[in-house]
């Protein structure tokens, strides 16, 4: 029998105890980590996240396979780059202004690309960011299911997105793979898909739709 | 068990007849009207959210309850939710003390972030600040609320040495809860500071929320605290069929969350999105008084929560709808829920 595929799930707020709960069911190792110490995330995990390990950020990132950033942007630009190098990173966070503030260093160009400028040294691809976190659990389905959704999965690495995609289908959702962080683009607040409920084809549309209005 | 039920209001704005929207000082003189009405069906309490937009004017809710307490002698008042990040801990604690006062100690609060954030660029705030700044001033809330001289210092508001605080209250702490979304941590800091738990749910199955009163018991005892009460607030429209409410509320409801979706992140409703969230599992309580009853009772039941809060009205519905909405709830709704989980 393989290993489990070894996730560290970075943040405990509204979104990273949902994207852990749903990679445990779908049989990944699965670490939480906070800025703080895990022993004062044991309660939460015992209670909202059962079967994830409280772990310091240092070690839930060197074991992982895949370490998933599920923190506020604004958080994200405390984190020494360093930390993460060498890894395949999951950005699901947002820059989203109208409801956490204006950030400079995000103000030009994708936010995904600027965190993979800010982590070098890592792999990172952009994916579980477009759907309410409030909904995530909610709307998994498994493989075949006619209301099956779709994930947007966006890398410069075919291999690293490759990878995301197959942690996407695990977790009840229909990757579409997009070919770069910058188009990426089309899963950002404002943008097409984000907040929305579709299915592979109509993902499809409405990101072609997007693409050709800005052609 | 002793249970409570309440309603909330965002102020907002009504319609008349033809859909034509009244006046910001009209509804709100209809927000008095139905506090009072509140209380004469026999709803247990009344709360009014802080809002500072178009459709929801209703920037000072204390002055608003203090009229309801004028009227009133039963029905408990407080806010649903104090937008406390972007406000002063002192303040607030001065408003709320000062309608305890006038209602015979009746005031409650609700402290939030408000997931409404129009009032941080209207009082100068960063949003990209909101969590240092709503941990700081709960903290400083909790302070105050214990009464006597307080001292305090942090980054958010000016410091305070052996400071006295007016005014006082005559029979200790009035109760005060920290409404939560579904971030795990707002629930540990609630139970660190002491404050009672207030969920609110306004989208999916409110069943999932049920880890979130353990851990708030769980982490009550781990801080060495007494048990303290949870409340469920949720939105909804009662009427005399299920049919009639789904008809009042689905536009109003459309018109609203399309309307807010872009900055809120929310879906854009649709009808078969309605559907899921006004049948058993969801979280919009709207139809006749058995369908929302016995939603109420296993939501109640499934959460180890005590109260709850109907948060009634939308904008663009007539004064007269809510008040039919009001009459329902307090004299069937509120009956039956007793009922089934007696």
């Amino acid at each position: 029998m393989n290993e489990p595929i070894r996730l560290a799930v970075l943040g405990a707020g509204h979104v990273g105890p949902v994207i852990a709960r749903l990679a445990i069911k779908a049989g990944y190792a699965v670490a939480i980590a906070t800025s703080g110490d895990p022993e004062d995330m044991a309660l939460i995990t015992e209670l909202v996240i059962p079967g994830a390990r409280p772990r310091w950020v240092s070690d839930a990132v060197a074991d992982a396979d895949i370490v998933v950033l599920a923190i506020p942007l604004h958080r994200f630009l405390h984190i020494d780059p360093a930390s993460l190098g060498g890894k395949l990173v999951v950005d699901a966070m947002n820059y989203w202004p109208a409801s956490d503030g204006v950030l400079k260093p995000f103000e030009e160009g994708g936010s995904s690309e600027i965190v993979a400028q800010r982590l070098a040294g890592s792999t990172v691809v952009k994916a579980l960011n477009h759907i309410g976190y409030h909904e995530l659990e909610d709307r998994a389905r498994p493989v075949g299911a006619s209301d099956r959704q779709a994930v947007g999965v966006a890398g410069d690495d075919p291999a690293a997105a490759a990878a995301i995609a197959g942690l996407v289908d695990r977790i009840g959702y229909d990757p579409v793979c997009l070919g770069s962080l910058r188009a990426g683009r089309v899963l950002q607040p404002g943008g097409p898909v984000f907040g929305a409920v579709l299915t592979l084809p109509e993902f499809e549309q409405a990101v072609y739709e997007d693409a050709r209005s800005l052609a | 068990m002793t249970y409570t039920f309440g309603l909330d209001t965002f102020g907002d704005r009504n319609g008349d007849a033809d859909g034509k929207p009244l006046s910001h000082a009209q509804t709100i003189r209809n927000v008095v009207d139905e506090g009072v009405f509140a209380e004469q069906v026999g709803v247990d309490f009344f709360g009014i959210g802080e809002h500072h937009t178009e459709y929801f004017p209703m920037p000072a809710g204390d002055v608003v309850l203090a009229a309801i307490a004028a009227r009133t002698e039963r029905i408990r008042l407080g806010s649903a939710v104090t937008v406390l990040s972007s406000d002063d801990p002192v303040r607030v604690f001065q408003r709320y003390s000062t309608l305890n006062a006038i209602s015979g100690g009746r005031a409650e609060v609700i402290l939030g972030r408000g997931s409404s954030i129009e009032s941080f660029p209207l009082f100068g705030y960063d949003l990209a600040d909101y969590e240092e700044l709503f941990d700081e001033k709960a903290a400083l809330f909790a302070e105050l609320l214990k009464g006597g001289p307080v001292t305090w210092e942090g980054k958010t508001r000016a410091p305070l040495l052996h400071q006295d605080v007016v005014p006082h209250t005559e029979s200790g702490p009035f109760p005060a809860w920290i409404g939560v979304g579904g971030n795990p941590q707002s629930v540990i800091r609630a139970a660190r500071l002491g404050f009672s738990l207030a969920l609110a749910i306004i989208g999916g199955p409110p069943a999932r929320f049920a880890a979130y009163s353990q851990l708030f018991q769980r982490a009550l005892e781990k801080f060495g605290r007494p048990p303290l009460p949870v409340l469920v607030h949720s939105p909804g429209h009662v009427a005399a069929t299920d049919e009639q409410a789904k008809d009042e509320f689905w536009p109003r409801w459309q018109d609203i969350i399309t309307l807010i979706a872009p900055e809120r992140g929310f879906a854009i409703p649709t009808e078969e999105s309605f559907d899921r969230e006004t049948g058993p599992h969801g979280a919009l309580y709207v139809g006749s008084p058995e369908t929302v009853a016995q939603k109420i009772a296993s939501t109640l039941r499934a959460l180890d929560a005590t109260r709850f809060d109907l948060k009634y009205g939308m904008p663009g519905l007539t004064h007269e709808q809510l008040m039919t909405n009001i009459e329902l709830y307090g004299h069937q709704v509120i009956p039956r829920v007793r009922e089934l989980l007696s």
